[in-house]
């Protein structure tokens, strides 16, 4: 704005709309973050279909990928409600390009084995319970509603995620093996989930978010307490990968929203 | 292919709406309950307890709030589809379906009837939820809905559909799912 020489303070009404609005982009963004950790992370599970190494992992794999496809509609529908574009869930999931997404890189990792899997999964769902649960108690109505509804999902994958780690660590010389070598190569992308910036800390300030540095270690409590019954040790990483929250991927990003998005670009404006 | 009806012929005098007579909350929302889960066809919406409510909004259109079982569930467009079929057959055209999230679902709003009807289906029932953010429950001496044992055990939390896992009987060694508690 050009400076006029004299400052009008806009009347009150204005004020609170101005405030709710700056409150509306604040939520948007960040429903856009946690819409995006769900849609990325879902479809990568979904790799896993047909591939995994029994049937009921199949079914597993696949049902936890339909929760975080389902967290992700409801997430990615309200960013779209609040950012006041309109856009749908379908057009945030599939008309946006890569640079557009804001999901942590862990999300997006690729399966590697299923050590890997089981590594991201433990990392992530001990995360998304305990950010869910926080969010439950939050100030934003819905997003409380959304996170006591999610957290009682996640509460499922978590287990998942722990009975695997367990059989994984005190299973083979084989499976300890890879699932320390897992370990090691997703720790690295755990720091990205609690990083603090401007909007997290307007966030915390409204109440809507928990404080992230307690987040951090309540989550690391909770994931050592499964590596110690695994007869594991928390990764001690020397690097950390960040970039996601800020539109950054990974080079394995780019094929992964290429398949999620190949049918709509095949079909433009398709329902089914 | 049968012969369609030609849509482009014109009409005989003004159209006449055909709508059905208007009726009341309680007994819309009786037909909505009545409607079969898409999923689980042997239990009505009322059953699962999906319905949580059916009120008249404050600008005079009827309203019925449905609360997913779960976030993803595949059936809740097939859901809320039947129930906007029903709201017209109802003579309320105009009347809104919407999604609620609050409170959670619980498998504790199954009723008794659904219970049984799930039984009868060799779905064993669900044991109650209990607190909403304990742990997760493991299913332990859910009866076997084939020999009615008790000696059952986990095999997999996830099943058939997303609202399902599945226990093995050591008794006659038949694998059946149950409603997750939830």
């Amino acid at each position: 704005m050009p400076e006029t020489g004299r400052t009008l303070a806009p009347p009150p009404a204005d004020r609170a709309a101005d405030t709710d609005r700056a409150a509306d982009a604040d939520l948007a963004l960040l429903t856009l973050r946690l819409g995006d950790d769900a849609l990325i992370l879902g479809q990568r599970l979904c790799q896993w279909i047909t591939r995994a190494p029994t049937i009921e992992e199949d079914l597993a794999l696949s049902n936890i990928a339909l929760d975080l496809v389902g967290h992700a509609r409801a997430l990615l529908a309200r960013s779209g409600q609040l950012d006041g574009t309109g856009r749908s869930e379908d057009d945030l999931a599939f008309g946006r390009t890569d640079r557009a997404f804001r999901n942590a890189l862990l999300t997006e990792l690729p399966n590697g084995d299923f050590a890997v899997t089981v590594a991201r999964q433990l990392a992530f769902t001990h995360y998304a319970v305990l950010l869910q649960q926080a969010l439950a108690d939050g100030t934003d109505r819905e997003l409380a509603a959304f996170g006591a509804r999610a957290a009682k999902e996640t509460a499922f994958h978590r287990r998942h995620a722990d009975l695997w780690t367990e059989r994984l660590g005190l299973g083979t010389e084989e499976s300890t093996r890879r699932m320390r070598a897992a370990l090691e190569q997703v720790w690295p992308y755990t720091a990205e989930l609690f990083d603090e910036d401007d909007l997290t800390d307007r966030l915390v300030a409204a109440g809507v978010l928990p404080p992230l540095a307690a987040l951090r270690t309540a989550w690391q409590a909770s994931v050592a307490a499964v590596l110690d019954r695994a007869g594991l040790t928390v990764p001690t990483p020397t690097w950390q990968g960040r970039g996601g929250r800020q539109g950054l991927h990974t080079e394995a990003f780019g094929p992964l929203i290429a398949e999620m998005q190949s049918v709509r670009r095949q079909f433009p404006g398709g329902t089914w | 292919m049968t012969a369609r009806t030609d849509t482009t012929a014109p009409l005989r005098g003004a159209p006449v709406a055909v709508t059905a007579p208007r009726l009341d909350v309680a007994r819309v929302r009786a037909r909505v309950e009545a409607v079969p889960d898409p999923e689980l066809p042997m239990i009505t919406l009322g059953d699962l307890g999906v319905v949580s409510a059916v009120t008249t909004a404050d600008d005079g259109v009827l309203t019925v709030e449905l609360t997913p079982t779960f976030l993803g569930c595949p059936a809740l467009p097939a859901i809320t589809a039947a129930v906007q079929d029903v709201l017209e057959e109802c003579g309320h055209p105009d009347g809104r379906v919407r999604h609620v999230l609050a409170p959670a679902w619980s498998t504790d709003r199954i009723t008794a009837e659904g219970r049984a009807k799930l039984a009868a289906h060799g779905i064993a029932p669900p044991s109650p939820a209990g607190a909403a953010s304990g742990p997760v429950r493991v299913d332990l001496g859910v009866p076997c809905p084939h020999c009615g044992s008790r000696a059952t055990r986990p095999h997999s939390s996830f099943g058939p559909t997303r609202c399902q896992s599945m226990l093995r009987c050591t008794a006659c060694r038949e694998t059946f799912p149950t409603m997750t508690a939830i």
